[in-house]
């Protein structure tokens, strides 16, 4: 949770309404900050001891000091703050001197009716993500805070507002989170997508989160408003929680912008509030207001101490981080010659280090690409970077059909064989030159009609005719002839 | 230097001469007969004299159970007991049974030391009369109609009354020493972070300490060796070891510099007081001691300081008490309602009166001219304690600005009562340790405190100064002068 | 000052800190919450630009503890000090809202 300084929201977003009269036909422009809690992959928790795991048995996973218990006192996770620091750096954040803080509010499922966490001094300040398709979003800092137990409202079919009772298992109480802010930087429900992907890919790249939305181990609140195309200022924004995949987060950023244009189209002002997403029912709603306004009376957590990475142990944790999807796209960019945003398939499922081998095999870096976007989608599994580049040279030389090919390429996933090896044992001889010649010059003499019809017909007819004596060439040849070999004999007989 | 009684039952239990049995029940004895002191909250008879007997066991198998064999000592009720209630004297934690031991309650057992019983205190520690405890107030041994003082008037009038030899108190602006000075005995706040804060509940997490209470230096300075210490569990506890005690408590004062602060020595310090500082000043000097004044001009805005620090981290720490985990629960229809009824009935009005005091100066719009001033005062407090202590190495000053005052008698004016503070905020502001060692007496006979303060780390050098003023004392004081009987429950009186 | 803290400032401050008071309280309370507040006054005089905060007596850094877990509280302990469970779990009057 955040309503810190520096959370892009408070700092970048004024209010206002500048849709107010807004003339019929304004076109809009959407505005959109993400605010991302993961939940650290630490063995435990943020300041103690117990286990950090999910599910289980309820109230399993607890010790004084996620409990809250009178007494107790938080001691920091040397691992989690490793992580923060990683996660930090793979963003190209400033690593900096931090202290925790209180914010305090009253909620059942938090055991010291307040929250551990990081304000005006955050351990990874700016930095940024660069997405698949160029596009750099700003980042106002990652910070760490300990996460609540869980509440399960019962009675009432489960509806928060109409519950009999409510229980709580603090299981998840005290678990580390790293909250990352965005700037408002985001222009679609499209791009806030592709932000968390490539958010969710930095995380398990660096080994810092497990990324799973669905369990909530990676959650995204939203700051939303819209605004005239154009306009400098900012609409006023409402934030909506309660996202849990990346396909709520489209429907939830697009109803919201949706309701916000027709507010102001219609005259009326968007109120700042904070919004609930409702997979059932695709809107959002707000949540019920609270009889005051929330102050969560920040001040320096008394019971801890500053955090002061020294710079040796902040390049030892940089020293240690693993290529990152946006270097790995560039990578293969530079190696393959095309454009880092057609690459985010082949980085996404990590092939990206057998194509940069098979490229530097010598294999066609089109045919490489083209092979594992398209034929290699569950996996490359067996298939060696020298075995790709070797297929494609047989494809390329017509040694094999493009049907042999993907016969061959699986077979190559299961074995690990050379293709050399699999075409032989399929029967896969290809039709030498010369013999093709032979069975095409046949051809054409047991079908003078057809061939009189190819070379004289016009366009139209010679496409037919060219489709007839590919398709004998290749009954006679039981497919083994290259379609581009048979092409160019009959262009030749035909004089063209 | 004084024996003390906690010293000859260890001496005596480790080497076989006496049972820990025998001083266990001798201490059980007097807590009965005591019972009007309304010290103890709650006396763990059984698990003491079992404990008692597995000491003896192990002494007669040639085993050494520790620096504290035998030792019956009380526990103020706000530091966690496993299965024994801590309640910190309040509606809303009553009945609460820990799930955990704090730090110095496993020191303590380490050192062979026998826990009898949970001591009464002013709610959450919060006032300096022990009279804001839900359970009743706690009488000073030395006149039952006044307060011993607090918070830790229970442990105060424990060890005061004769009922344990040793008590473990906290203090957060002067909850050991102003109960120690009122009640005639030695009460001591070590260096913060000197001794772990895990397992004490807490009141202002950057100021609370555990320290000892006891009847003589000697004893003190033996119950605050087994308790300090780095503990891992405590952030903010002092890594560096502590050094040997022993030693320097026998050490003379001659060429000691002693400063006497005197913004702590002007007004609203009672002239009996005042006298028994000079008292104290004199003897030192008449010892060797270089005595001067020394000027530390923050510790006057010590107090204005304290009054918003303290209660803006306890509004946070007290935030807890919601009714869901533990204590007490009024029910309600709605969590929030519950949590409303729960903390309304269950906190008394001094505990409420500082939370709110508390969520006020941390609140929007008023955090930077209150809380956020409070802190850069604390900063001046520190360098002035510092530039004093450049040119003596301990202060000396009152503990207490009266002697022990009557029931009643500041219970209606809250600001009163934090006048009783006034001498002793500082050193938590600081987190610095002081001492306040029994100095005569004072009007109607009752005991007088003076307390020496020492830099960071300085226990070594404060207890040597308090041991020595324990020795000059009867050279000031004709010992019967101030020698008030204690009444019926006391059986040893204090030295 | 009278106006230090007002019965509004006290309700509100009440509320934050889930307390309920009575108008008796109210007033009492606004009262002693002034005269303290005045009390504090005496630090309004002082020159405070450029002086840092110092919320830690003793300046330690870097406090951190490894990585390695400790068994779990057992749950029939911790459960048998609540005010009321079920199914393992605390058991609380319905909640109304989200946390904020
Ligand atoms: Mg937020
Ligand atoms: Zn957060």
């Amino acid at each position: 949770m955040s309503d810190g300084p520096g959370s892009g929201a408070d700092i970048v977003w004024e209010a206002g309404s500048p849709g107010l009269g807004a003339p019929a036909g304004t076109e809009w422009e959407t505005v959109i900050g993400l605010e991302v809690h993961a939940e650290l992959l630490t063995r435990t928790k943020l300041f103690s001891a117990s286990l950090n795991s999910f599910g289980g048995e309820p109230n399993s996973h607890i010790d004084p000091v996620c409990l809250g218990l009178p007494g107790t006192l938080p001691v920091l996770n040397r691992h989690a703050v490793e992580l923060a620091m990683r996660v930090g750096l793979a963003l190209g954040a400033e690593v900096r001197p931090s202290i925790f803080a209180r914010k305090n509010y009253y909620y059942p499922d938090m055991p010291k009716n307040y929250q551990i966490s990081q304000y005006d001094r955050p351990i990874n300040v700016g930095g940024s993500l660069e997405l698949p398709s160029g596009k750099v979003v700003g980042i106002v800092r990652a910070h760490l805070e300990e996460d609540t137990g869980k509440s399960t409202h019962v009675g009432g079919a489960g509806r928060i507002d109409d519950a009999a009772w409510s229980l709580v298992d603090y299981n998840r109480a005290g678990v580390p989170l790293l909250e990352i802010v965005s700037h408002p930087d985001l222009r679609s429900a499209a791009e806030a997508r592709e932000y968390v992907t490539e958010l969710r890919a930095t995380l398990l790249a660096v080994g810092a989160s497990d990324g799973k939305m669905e369990e909530g181990s990676l959650r995204v609140d939203a700051n939303v408003s819209v605004r005239p195309l154009g306009s400098a200022e900012f609409g006023t924004r409402c934030e909506v929680k309660n996202v849990n995949s990346l396909r709520s987060l489209g429907r939830a950023l697009e109803y919201e912008a949706r309701r916000q244009i027709e507010l102001l189209s219609s005259g009326e002002r968007v109120a700042q509030e904070t919004r609930h997403w409702n997979e059932d029912t695709g809107r959002t709603s707000p949540l019920r207001s609270k009889e005051e306004a929330t102050d969560y009376r920040y001040f320096p957590e008394p019971d801890l101490v500053p955090l002061v990475p020294d710079p040796a142990w902040i390049e030892q944790v940089r020293s240690e981080l693993p290529l990152l999807p946006r270097q790995r796209r560039h990578r293969l960019a530079a190696a393959t010659g095309r454009p880092p945003a057609r690459l985010a398939l082949v980085v996404e499922r990590g092939q990206d280090e057998l194509a940069l081998e098979a490229t530097e095999a010598g294999a066609d870096p089109e045919a490489v690409l083209k092979h594992l976007e398209q034929n290699l989608a569950d996996g490359t599994g067996r298939l060696t970077a020298a075995g790709l580049a070797g297929l494609i040279t047989m494809e390329q030389s017509g040694e094999l059909t493009s049907n042999q090919v993907k016969e061959v390429l699986a077979e190559m996933v299961t074995s690990g064989e050379s293709p050399a090896t699999v075409a032989r044992r399929a029967g896969f001889e290809a039709v030498g030159a010369g013999e093709l010649a032979g069975v095409v010059d046949r051809i054409i003499a047991e079908h003078p009609a057809e061939w009189q019809r190819l070379c004289a017909g016009d366009d139209r007819e010679r496409k037919k005719m060219q489709g007839f004596f590919t398709g004998q060439v290749m009954r006679a040849t039981k497919g083994q002839a290259n379609g581009r070999d048979v092409a160019a004999l009959l262009a030749d007989r035909a004089g063209a | 230097m004084t024996a003390g009684p906690a010293e000859a039952i260890a001496a005596a239990v480790r080497a076989g001469e006496r049972s820990a049995a025998s001083a266990v029940q001798e201490s059980l004895a007097a807590i009965a007969a005591g019972g009007e002191l309304g010290a103890f909250n709650a006396v763990t008879a059984e698990a003491a004299l079992a404990r008692a007997e597995a000491i003896d066991s192990a002494v007669a198998a040639g085993e050494d159970p520790g620096p504290l064999a035998g030792v019956p000592v009380a526990l103020k009720d706000n530091i966690c007991t496993r299965g024994t209630p801590t309640t910190c004297s309040s509606r809303i934690l009553e009945g609460w049974e820990p799930p955990y031991d704090a730090t110095v309650v496993d020191l303590l057992n380490a050192a062979g030391a026998v826990v009898v019983g949970k001591t009464n205190m002013d709610e959450f520690a919060m006032g300096s009369s022990t009279e804001n405890s839900a359970f009743g107030p706690t009488r000073n041994p030395h006149d039952p109609g006044r307060v011993p003082g607090g918070s830790s008037g229970g442990s105060a009038a424990a060890v005061a009354g004769g009922l344990t030899p040793l008590a473990l108190a906290s203090d957060t602006g002067g909850s050991i020493r102003q109960p120690a000075a009122l009640c005639g005995i030695v009460g001591m706040k070590p260096t913060y972070g000197r001794v772990s804060r895990y397992g004490l509940v807490a009141f202002a997490s950057s100021l609370d300490q555990i320290g000892p209470m006891a009847r003589t230096v000697a004893d003190a300075a033996l119950l605050y060796s087994v308790i300090a210490g780095h503990d891992p569990r405590d952030s903010t506890s002092i890594p560096e070891p502590v050094g040997d005690l022993n030693g320097p408590l026998d050490g003379d004062v001659d060429g000691l510099r002693v400063g006497v602060v005197s913004e702590l020595c002007g007004e609203g310090i009672d002239g009996d007081v005042l006298a028994r500082l000079e008292a104290a000043a004199g003897a030192l000097a008449s010892a060797g001691a270089e005595v001067g004044e020394v000027s530390v001009p923050a510790a006057v805005f010590g107090l204005s300081a304290y009054f918003l620090i303290a209660p803006a981290e306890a509004s946070s720490n007290l935030a807890r008490y919601d009714g869901v985990r533990y204590g007490l629960r009024v029910p309600a229809p709605g969590a929030t309602d519950m949590n409303v009824a729960t903390r309304t009935a269950g906190f008394g009005d001094e505990v409420k009166r500082r939370i709110m005091l508390g969520t006020f100066a941390l609140s929007a719009g008023y955090y930077d001219a209150y809380y956020g001033k409070a802190l850069k005062v604390r900063t001046l407090v520190v360098r002035d304690f510092a530039a004093a202590y450049e040119r003596f190495d301990v202060l000396l000053a009152p503990t207490s600005p009266t002697v022990a005052f009557r029931f009643g008698e500041r219970t209606a004016n809250p600001l009163a009562m934090y006048l009783s503070d006034v001498c002793t905020v500082a050193s938590n502001l600081a987190g610095h340790p002081a001492i306040s060692v029994p100095f005569g007496s004072g009007a109607d006979g009752l005991p007088v405190g003076v307390q020496v303060m020492a830099p960071a780390l300085g226990e070594d050098v404060m207890f040597r100064a308090a041991a020595a003023l324990e020795r000059l004392l009867p050279e000031t004081q004709p010992a019967t002068a101030g020698a008030r009987s204690a009444g019926a429950v006391t059986k040893e009186t204090a030295p | 000052m009278a106006d230090r803290i007002s019965r509004h400032d006290v309700a509100h401050v009440a509320w934050l800190a889930r307390l309920e008071l009575g108008d008796e309280e109210l007033a009492r309370f606004t009262t002693q919450l002034a005269d303290v507040l005045d009390h504090a006054a005496d630090v309004e005089a002082l020159n405070l630009d450029g002086v840092p905060a110092t919320s830690h007596p003793y300046p330690v850094g870097n406090v951190l503890r490894d990585d390695v877990p400790e068994p779990s509280l057992n749950r029939a302990e911790v459960l048998a000090q609540a005010p009321e469970t079920e199914a393992g779990q605390f058991r609380v009057p319905p909640v109304r809202g989200e946390a904020p």
